[in-house]
């Protein structure tokens, strides 16, 4: 925003005032640069300078005009720098100066602008910008009556195979939603698993335990379980109390699901979602006590002990795959198909960019640097 | 109507997030940063629910001597004690919430912590096994940056840290990053099933 | 006698696993006690954030997030010790505020231990914030207006009566972000909310198993540095040359890794007689 035509004379004036004692000679305002901070949200400002002259430590003030209040914002010792000031009015007009023994070295005067849009992260957009055409693509060819083909999930089928088991031995499914709240992608992923979880539970009348972690969950949670009885066309077997909140500290809620492992003695044990250290204790404990495991997370670091206590691990993106894989949904199954061509398009690219570095072409790796 | 407001409200705060990453102006950052702190309030609230939820059923289980009843007791119990006490008495260091937190929980949660320990070294003897020429393949890896790891290993030979940190930041980090992209895509595409009102099955029926 | 200790084999590959964890639980305690300590050399990441911290000018402030709660203690607290250590060593100014509920008292913890060793004072050398909820939202938020997201520290002291805090306004105040990180919310966060968007430095601790996910930041340049897990810790001791719970530890570790390596050659010799006899 402008500042008012007025406002704006007296901001000249005080300019002009400051310029003139600059130039009695007290010191040069060549030396230090202000300039609006580029792809902002208009509250920065980047200040360089070069003192190469001076030897000691600078302090560097800041005084917003008209008025001249000066305000240390911070102390350098390098002659020659650069410093980004933040946390400034958009509506205001701002003067820097640096006190030296000679007197003050004064910037000229700068006012902060909002970008329309983030020009470094311009490679970003448009990596999603395909990314989102393509998936729009696809869902377009689905609804279409495009088929698609989708590989076997063992991972998935194994789920149904435990349940049955479960079943077979007249006791309860265990189904762990990992330990991440519902702003983590793969708890929501988890969710759409967990209510076909439900219908087929409650298909074959076995009860499943939920143990919940964050309370922002129990809601979701509580309500993908009843959806899945109902979609079963067993809405009275739904026990709300089997979706439980246990604690919100990772080991206190991993204490109290392994409690429920061997008191209740889970026959299948299934954990989707978002998982830490706790990962092996949930899964040895499973073990030991004899359940039937199928675990899935996209935190790859513990890919590798699921993979070592569970029967079968979806990995990674195949947690993501599920909704579309359970329900066959020809738009859902659309977004698998973007996904695996941007895959594709992404093998490309880092067979051209190892091309390019081997070169020592750097542009092209550049252009894809975080920013 | 009951999922119609949901999927608008996630299509526009959905949407909001997406290009406050790419247009800073004011315009659009703050409204994004509102929603941001709306979304901090929200999350705090939660806390209400979870307790909530874990009264009701311990009570319930308590009330009726359900099997185990008595765990569901000392966890009512304890959930009351601690908050009371920092309510109370406040959380300040030294004071009585402090020395509960530092001299039982923290000792506790440690202690599960530690379980991992032997977790670890169980499911390792049963989980290497060498099946199959990848089996063993992925055995001598685990050794070596097993090794590797400690102090001892060094002592042993002292190219074990070189071998694992290679192994480490090679062929481990180029399988991960694999993994990563393919879980990167899979992520977004939900998100974007979801800002579209695709994905609707983790919002219950109508 | 071959077909009696190949018996004897098969036994022992049926073995309870709790003898397992007895002999894991000797190899722990045993040099705990014991007290026995071993130098090891030190990696590129955990130089790289020791340089990156003694390069930090004295009165410079640095923010420390105690991300971390009780669970994780045994890997991040000894790192949590030898970074203060270091900052408090180079005069440095601490602010610490945590995203993990349970971070704040830990923190505490390590500056009541150490504070009176160095001739620290709470407000003017340091300072905690305490937790904020709301994760990556706190983040930017902190990036934007610490003031605004921390009005009051932990112990509910008014920003404007904590004197070293009236120098500053955001995280462009602060020359580094030191993370102590167990999960998420942490370090991975701090990289990709704050690191590029803000060009502030960060370096930082997590627990071993998350390790190798951070190794595409360190390539990147995107983290100075890192500590993984105990060994992490222990190196950072060695530089700082205080050792600690870290190297203490590593020897513990390092047994039950030996341990762990026999068990995983026993099971391999047993599985191996087991098919032959099979045949």
């Amino acid at each position: 925003m402008d500042l008012p035509a007025n406002r704006m004379f007296r901001v000249k004036l005080a300019s002009l005032v400051l310029m003139v004692f600059a130039s009695w000679g007290l010191t040069s305002a060549a030396d230090i640069r202000v300039a609006d901070l580029p792809d902002d949200n208009g509250t920065a400002l980047k200040l360089t300078w070069d003192l190469s002259n001076i030897d000691s430590t600078l302090t560097l003030f800041r005084s917003s005009l008209p008025e001249t209040n000066w305000t240390p914002v911070g102390e350098f010792d390098e002659p020659r720098g650069s410093y980004v000031d933040r946390g400034l009015s958009r509506d205001s007009l701002y003067i820097y100066a640096f006190r030296l023994h000679s007197g003050l070295v004064l910037s000229e005067a700068a006012q902060p602008r909002a970008s329309v849009l983030n020009r470094a992260r311009v490679n970003q957009l448009l990596i999603l910008a395909i990314f989102f055409a393509l998936v729009l693509l696809y869902i377009k060819l689905a609804s279409r009556g495009k088929h698609f083909f989708v590989r076997r999930i063992a991972g998935l089928r194994a789920i149904e195979e435990a349940i049955g088991r479960a079943t077979e031995m007249g006791r309860p499914v265990l189904y762990v939603p990992g330990i991440d709240d519902l702003n983590n992608i793969q708890t929501i992923a988890s969710m759409v698993i967990l209510n076909d979880v439900a219908r087929l539970a409650a298909t074959y009348e076995t009860p499943v335990i939920v143990p919940v972690c964050k309370p922002f969950v129990v809601p979701v949670a509580e309500e993908a379980v009843r959806q899945g009885y109902l979609n079963a066309g067993r809405p009275e077997l739904y026990n709300p109390d089997n979706v439980r909140y246990l604690s919100d500290e990772q080991f206190a809620f991993t204490a109290g699901v392994n409690g429920i492992m061997l008191r209740e003695r889970t026959a299948a044990n299934i954990y989707m979602g978002s998982f830490f250290a706790e990962s092996l204790i949930l899964a040895e404990t499973g073990f030991s006590a004899g359940a039937i495991q199928v675990a899935g997370t996209a935190n790859i670091h513990q890919l590798p002990f699921f993979v070592a206590a569970c029967d079968y691990t979806l990995i990674g993106e195949e947690l993501y795959a599920a909704s579309a894989y359970l329900s066959r949904e020809p738009k859902l199954l659309g977004t698998l198909k973007a996904s695996d061509v941007a895959k594709v398009i992404i093998i490309i690219i880092l067979v051209a960019g190892f091309i390019a570095e081997t070169l020592g072409w750097h542009t092209f790796a550049d252009w894809f640097a975080a920013r | 109507m009951k999922n119609e407001v949901p999927v608008v409200v996630a299509f526009f705060t959905g949407m909001l997030m997406v290009v406050s990453l790419f247009i800073p102006h004011p315009v659009v950052s703050t409204p994004a940063s509102v929603v941001r702190q709306w979304a901090i309030i929200i999350t705090a609230f939660a806390y209400v629910l979870g307790v909530a939820n874990i009264a009701r059923i311990s009570l319930h289980n308590v009330k009726r001597r359900q099997r185990d009843w008595q765990y569901k007791a000392a966890l009512v119990f304890a959930l009351a004690t601690m908050a009371t006490i920092g309510i109370a008495l406040g959380i300040e260091s030294g004071g009585v919430f402090d020395w509960i937190y530092l001299n039982m929980y923290v000792p506790m949660q440690a202690t599960m912590f530690s379980l991992l320990a032997f977790y670890i070294a169980s499911a390792a003897y049963r989980a290497f096994r060498a099946r199959s020429p990848e089996a063993t393949f992925l055995l001598v890896t685990a050794a070596i940056v097993m090794l590797g790891r400690v102090p001892i290993g060094e002592k042993i030979w002292s190219g074990f840290p070189g071998l694992t940190e290679w192994i480490m930041e090679v062929p481990n980090m180029a399988a991960k990053r694999g993994i990563m992209i393919g879980a990167a895509l899979g992520a977004i595409s939900t998100g974007l099933k979801m800002i579209l009102g695709l994905e609707r099955s983790y919002l219950g029926g109508d | 006698m071959a077909k009696a200790s190949a018996g004897i084999l098969f036994k022992f590959s049926r073995i309870d696993r709790r003898y397992i964890y007895l002999i894991i639980l000797i190899c722990v305690i045993v040099p705990l006690v014991a007290g026995v300590r071993m130098e090891m050399s030190v990696t590129a990441p955990v130089e790289g954030l020791y340089e990156a911290i003694d390069n930090l000018k004295p009165g410079s402030y640095v923010w420390l997030a105690a991300d971390y709660d009780p669970g994780s203690m045994p890997e991040l607290y000894p790192m949590n010790v030898a970074l203060v250590e270091h900052l408090f060593s180079r005069d440095i100014k601490i602010i610490c505020g945590a995203l993990w509920p349970p971070g704040p008292p830990l923190a505490q913890r390590v500056f009541n231990e150490l504070a009176p060793k160095y001739g620290k004072r709470y407000g003017i050398d340091y300072v905690n914030l305490g937790f904020k909820e709301g994760r990556e939202a706190v983040m930017v938020s902190i990036a934007e207006d610490m003031k605004a997201t921390f009005p009051r520290d932990f112990f509910g002291t008014p920003w404007d009566s904590i004197p070293m805090l009236q120098a500053i306004s955001n995280l462009g105040d602060v020359k580094m972000i030191v993370c102590v990180s167990a999960g998420y919310p942490g370090i991975k966060e701090w990289v990709q909310q704050i690191a590029t968007r803000y060009r502030i430095s960060i370096g930082g601790g997590v627990t071993a198993v998350s390790g190798p996910e951070m190794y595409p930041y360190i390539q990147s340049g995107q983290l100075v540095g890192l500590l993984a897990g105990m060994k992490g810790a222990a190196e950072y001791e060695q530089m700082v040359g205080k050792p600690g719970l870290g190297l203490s530890g590593m020897v513990a570790q390092s047994y039950v890794h030996i341990m762990v390596v026999v068990f995983i050659a026993f099971a391999n010799l047993v599985f191996f007689l087991e098919k032959r006899s099979k045949r």
